[in-house]
């Protein structure tokens, strides 16, 4: 036997393992140096463009061609979660020839029968389901059962469309005679107009990418604020700071309006301020009512997601906190720093959109909202069996036959206390945006069910 | 004849193998990170806003970030910054991290160690009259270094 051979033997295998080391080593180094290349690319190269952008291109694909992370977060409000009290689970629907979805979310009458009785006589009581994310709010609003038992006007498009283009198509590049003009139309008819939900030139300005006002009823309606408050004249889209206008182009839509007059004209009933005292006076010298209760016969007014006023009666807006900050928080793509345009609750983004400010683990910061919100959703449910209370107090009143003259002040109560109720119980943050002004109002609400019911009951015992 | 054509192709590959490490060395600025320097932390874009607010911060013109964010001594200097480091690079690489990065404990006890060392004369007669762990520097004063936001309150 040679004694060599074996060793020979294991200083080529030597040989061989450490040309693999080596040649394993420098494929990974370059796998590194290629991915530092890429970063270092990644902070340098903050947009390309690749078409021209201007007023008259709706499609947000082709905005989403310059831009398309901000794109591909957009399309992600499909998504259908849950939180706590908000949010949806998607649930299966047999399309039907009047309704060809396919998906839709739980209804919220049926989980609280209340509702069904606090919008008696109105469309509310026939179909109001749970929220779902911006990319449905166009077929929502198309095929709802409320748009067959009421002919809606236009206007409703106002908040539910991407309007810009139709609005100035409409009204030779005038926004306000679009808007008119689509106001006064059958919902059906204006509705051929529009294709797209939200999109990009709703919000920002094809030149610039700069935020800007399209939406005719918020410029009016904060010219009107801004006068009750001292400031003539106010123009949204030149006065306006850029932090203000991160919670304005929200605030477009996300508020409390009424129809005004036979030209369903859409208003928001901001001229006397914010507070739900000052809207109820609003609608009360306007003399406005949405519809008569179908029970008691009182003069009633219905709510609508009123998140922008909510929003500023709370401490996020008073610290200077935009909408944007926590529903649109920023977020690293490589090297950039982009806004997260996936809008949606921030406890699915708790990191993002808590944790910037509030030095708190996760948990602990999705613990307190939640403490907030069920303090709130307690109260409201007190709120809600006083109101019912009021309600079949009036109505055994009239079957009493007492006469609509001592009626009165109890329905008014009723106006007043289903207004409140409403306006807090459509707000989208189970009272967070605004928690003890939420809570306070509730309370004032059940104290005008409370007095609403001791009118009648002087009436009652004084025949 | 054959043994000896098997070195040369080792050699070329063990050479090229180094040549490429010690390029991406220098490409990524490998060396910056031996230093002192504060913008050596600001290589990788994460830390730019950390930096800017240490800037206008009331440490800035006392300490840099190693001296609250490494030990003191030279061991242990270099051993965490190996660490953080090693760490740092693999998150950065892979991009498994959170927007909002927060500080974890074992840095966290380096800052509390940087505070009382400077701050000695100040800081011993309070940590006497507590347990160990029982208080904290920047659980009160988490902004005289930069942003708040990298520090939370956390059990971890």
């Amino acid at each position: 036997m040679d004694p060599n051979r074996p060793t020979s033997s294991s200083t080529r295998w030597l040989l061989f393992l450490t040309v693999a080391l080596a040649a394993v080593a420098t494929v990974a180094i370059a796998g590194l140096l290629i991915n530092i290349f890429e970063h270092k690319q990644e902070a340098k190269t903050p947009f390309f463009q690749v078409v021209d952008l201007n007023d008259d291109i709706e499609d947000p694909a082709i905005w989403g061609k310059n831009f398309p992370m901000q794109y591909d977060l957009y399309l992600r409000t499909v998504d259908q979660k849950r939180t706590k009290y908000g949010g949806s689970e998607a649930l299966p629907h047999s399309p039907t020839e009047g309704d060809p979805r396919e998906i839709v979310t739980a209804s919220k009458l049926e989980a609280d029968p209340r509702l069904k009785e606090m919008w008696a006589g109105y469309a509310f009581s026939k179909d109001y389901r749970e929220k779902r994310g911006h990319a449905y709010m166009l077929t929502d609003q198309t095929f709802t059962e409320r748009q067959k038992v009421v002919k809606q006007p236009g206007t409703c498009l106002h908040c539910h469309a991407s309007m810009v283009v139709a609005y100035r198509k409409l009204g030779n590049g005038d926004i306000f005679k679009g808007f008119q003009a689509i106001d006064r139309m059958p919902y059906f008819e204006a509705r051929k107009l529009v294709t797209h939900p939200v999109a990009c030139i709703d919000c920002h300005d094809p030149d610039s990418m700069q935020l800007r006002i399209t939406r005719p009823a918020f410029i009016q309606a904060m010219r009107a604020l801004k006068a009750s408050q001292g400031t003539a004249n106010y123009q949204v889209n030149t006065m306006a700071t850029r932090q203000e206008m991160r919670s304005y182009v929200c605030g477009q839509c996300h508020v409390e309006y009424y129809f005004k007059g036979p030209e369903k004209e859409l208003v928001y009933p901001w001229a006397k301020g914010l507070k739900l005292e000052n809207i109820v006076a609003y609608y009360d010298e306007a003399k406005f009512k949405d519809w008569t209760h179908a029970e008691t016969g009182a003069d009633v007014l219905k709510a609508q997601h009123p998140e922008f006023e909510t929003w500023n009666q709370g401490i996020h807006a008073r610290s200077g906190v935009a909408c944007a900050d926590c529903h649109m928080p920023y977020l690293r793509e490589g090297g950039l720093k982009i806004s997260d345009h996936w809008v949606r609750s921030p406890l699915l983004n708790i990191n993002r959109a808590c944790q910037t400010c509030h030095r708190w683990p996760e948990q602990e910061l999705k613990d307190r909202v939640e403490e907030i919100q069920t303090r709130f959703f307690d109260t409201r449910n007190l709120a809600m069996d006083a109101l019912m209370d009021l309600i079949h107090d009036i109505k055994a009143a009239k079957a009493a036959n007492l006469p609509d003259a001592e009626l009165a002040t109890a329905r008014n109560f009723q106006r007043k206390a289903q207004f409140y109720i409403d306006f807090l119980v459509s707000e989208n943050s189970m009272g967070f945006h605004a928690d003890q002004y939420s809570v306070k109002s509730l309370a004032e609400a059940i104290n005008f069910c409370r007095q609403g019911q001791l009118a009648l009951r002087t009436k009652l015992t004084s025949r | 004849m054959k043994t000896n054509l098997a070195v040369i192709v080792l050699g070329v590959l063990l050479g090229a193998a180094f040549g490429l490490g010690v390029y991406t060395f220098v490409y990524a600025r490998g060396y910056s990170y031996l230093s002192n320097d504060p913008q050596s932390c600001t290589n990788c874009h994460v830390m730019q806003e950390n930096y800017d607010a240490w800037l206008k911060s009331s440490h800035r013109s006392v300490a840099t970030c190693n001296d609250c964010h490494t030990p003191h001594g030279l061991v242990g200097k270099y051993a965490t910054k190996a660490t953080n480091g090693f760490f740092h690079s693999l998150a950065f690489t892979t991009g498994n991290f959170p927007d909002v990065i927060h500080i974890k404990s074992r840095n966290r006890n380096i800052t509390e160690g940087a505070c009382r060392g400077c701050h000695r004369e100040i800081t011993s007669a309070i940590v006497a009259l507590h347990a160990a762990g029982e208080v904290s520097c920047v659980r009160c004063h988490f902004n005289v270094g930069h942003s708040a936001a990298s520090y939370v309150i956390s059990n971890r």
